[in-house]
């Protein structure tokens, strides 16, 4: 127990759990949308996340960006390395809805069904990226870890004495905030989102006001997908890294995020996000980085035993009841 | 004809609540559907709505065979259901719920008509805009899905049980308000329990036993008729 350097430190490290935590936020987004709507867990979400990581690679790769790059390439790659995450991941968030879920809906499948099918659509895409892209493309597909090239470099722009932030911290964390307060903007307050909360609530009753149902799951697929993309485009710029599974602890960490804010409350995702990230950081400081993912379960378990709906604990379609 | 259903059966799995329904309504009218608990009167508003597919027959909506289309498409073409129990958004405020009923529509000036024609029929949801509707009594819920309903500006509104569990000085209320509604020009469904009211208020009225119409004639002409004052209306 090394209390003394967690106390000492205690800034920098909430720093590092904060940008953790966004971008956990970011993709528990996309579980919670879809749970709150379809109330299904879709597994296949941590794959679509790291479908956006490939795609910022890709976009990188091709406009040959690297560090040394001048600052107009720099910009150009960034930005469409954002738009390109983005697009890929919401289209296979789009794309797993269309083929694997909705025929499953349209035979009235039992919710186990759905489950075993989330499952395989993840294992499908990782073996996509891990092995049959490597046979007909060659690296850098396959399983070993990927680096990306970082763009920009890492300053301090915010120094508070034993503090330091770092530019990369400051855009990740506002990067999620931004992208959390127009997902909820759009959900609250604008006529599409009022029908998202419509099929949340009820179904049949939505139906009755004239909502198509399809077209909204289909959106909740999109919505969430572009969140997870965003997170794609955050976490390669930080972390500078991709791997075939990188999707898997992320997802794993970013469901525990959405049930521990209360899943089907977006902003539950955002607080159980944040706080996820900050006591992962805090327990690897505290005893070594081998308990990080320990504590993260510890603590969901903890907090579904007094609160078992969560922090927030409402579903999307009662998220202002 | 603005409604008619031609022999319409309808099953929840292995058993049929409707065994070939045939019911017209014509454009203008209030017709009135009653019968007793389980008789099939819900079934009816879902097989019409679109909420649940029939195994049979035919559902002609403004000449339109809308047997077919799924309950989001019927809204479109102009029928609009207030639900039994009600059926509003719990987690929603009383005008985010009504918007909620103008949800298809674009024309936002007259959708502004209805939000004051709605307040206009109904003083207490103006009372209560911001209110989270879940928190509402059951007789105003029962107001604001009327309400909802209405704001779908339909050709066709489909009301069923609207005086399901309210106070008898509420009732009159209520119908009093559905006369209303009908004298602006929109053609009505109703089914009800509440058998006299719905008759006296009907133009005509269909009487509904185990998925079986087995009467039907106006209003007044089935106020008079003795067997159905004693089946339905506690008159020996
Ligand atoms: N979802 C369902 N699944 C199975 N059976 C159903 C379902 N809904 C209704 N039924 C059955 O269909 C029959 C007709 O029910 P329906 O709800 O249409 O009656 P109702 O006339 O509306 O009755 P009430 O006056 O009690 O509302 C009943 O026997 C009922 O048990
Ligand atoms: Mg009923």
């Amino acid at each position: 127990m090394d209390f003394s350097s967690l106390i000492d430190q205690i800034g920098e490290h909430t720093a590092n759990g904060l940008t953790k935590g966004a971008i956990y936020a970011l993709v528990a987004l996309g579980y919670t949308l879809v749970y709150g709507v379809l109330r299904l867990i879709n597994f296949a979400h941590s794959e679509v996340f790291m479908v956006g990581t490939w795609a910022v690679l890709g976009v990188y790769t091709v406009l040959g960006a690297t560090g040394g790059s001048g600052v107009g390439l720099v910009i150009l790659a960034t930005a469409l390395a954002a738009l390109a995450a983005v697009v890929a991941s919401a289209s296979t968030a789009l794309i797993v809805e269309r083929v694997a879920y909705r025929p499953l809906r349209k035979k009235n499948a039992p919710p186990l069904i759905f489950l075993i099918t989330a499952i395989g659509c993840s294992l499908v895409l990782v073996e996509l990226f891990g092995h049959v892209f490597r046979v007909f493309f060659g690296p850098p597909f396959g399983r070993a870890l990927v680096s990306i090239p970082s763009l920009i470099d890492t300053e301090v722009w915010l120094d508070l004495g034993k503090t330091s932030i770092t530019n990369m911290q400051i855009i990740v964390v506002v990067g999620a905030v931004v992208m959390m307060v127009a997902l909820d903007t759009f959900v609250n307050k604008t006529r599409l989102g009022r029908g998202v909360r419509a099929v949340a609530q009820d179904p049949d009753t939505a139906a009755l006001m004239g909502v198509n149902q399809d077209r909204v799951i289909m959106l909740v697929f999109i919505l969430g997908g572009a969140m997870a993309g965003v997170a794609a485009i955050l976490y390669t710029m930080n972390y500078d890294i991709t791997k075939f599974d990188i999707g898997f602890l992320i997802g794993v960490k970013a469901f525990t995020a959405a049930v521990l804010g209360g899943i089907g409350n977006l902003r539950g995702a955002l607080v159980g996000g944040l706080l996820l990230g900050v006591v992962e950081v805090y327990s690897s400081t505290l005893f070594s980085s081998n308990w990080e993912d320990v504590t993260a379960f510890v603590v969901l378990i903890l907090v579904l035993m007094f609160r078992p709906t969560g922090i927030l604990g409402e579903s999307l379609g009662k998220a202002r009841a | 004809m603005l409604l008619q259903l031609e022999d319409v059966v309808l099953a929840y799995g292995k058993i049929e609540a409707l065994h070939g329904l045939t019911i017209d309504v014509e454009e203008g009218e209030v017709v009135a559907l009653i019968g007793a608990n389980g008789a099939g009167k819900t079934s009816t508003m879902r097989a019409v709505s679109g909420v649940r597919g029939i195994q049979s027959g035919r559902i002609i909506f403004q000449g339109e065979d809308v047997t077919k289309l799924r309950a989001d498409q019927r809204v479109r073409k102009g029928l609009s259901l207030a639900p039994e129990g009600r059926g509003i958004f719990p987690g929603m405020t009383v005008v985010e719920n009504l918007d909620m009923g103008a949800y298809t529509r674009r024309d936002k000036p007259e959708v502004g008509k209805d939000f004051d024609r709605v307040f206009d029929l109904f003083p207490r949801l103006n009372e209560r805009r911001k209110q989270i509707a879940g928190t509402m009594s059951g007789g105003e819920q029962q107001m604001l899905a009327i309400g909802r309903a209405l704001m779908a500006r339909p050709k066709l509104l489909l009301l069923d049980e609207p005086s399901m569990g309210l106070a008898p000085m509420l009732i009159q209320q209520i119908f009093t308000i559905i006369t209303e509604i009908a004298e602006q020009g929109t053609t009505i469904l109703v089914v009800e329990q509440n058998a006299k009211q719905a008759l006296s208020r009907a133009d005509r009225a269909y009487v509904l036993e185990t998925g079986r119409i087995v009467k039907t004639g106006t209003g007044a002409d089935l106020l008079d008729d003795p067997s159905i004052r004693e089946a339905y209306l506690g008159v020996a």
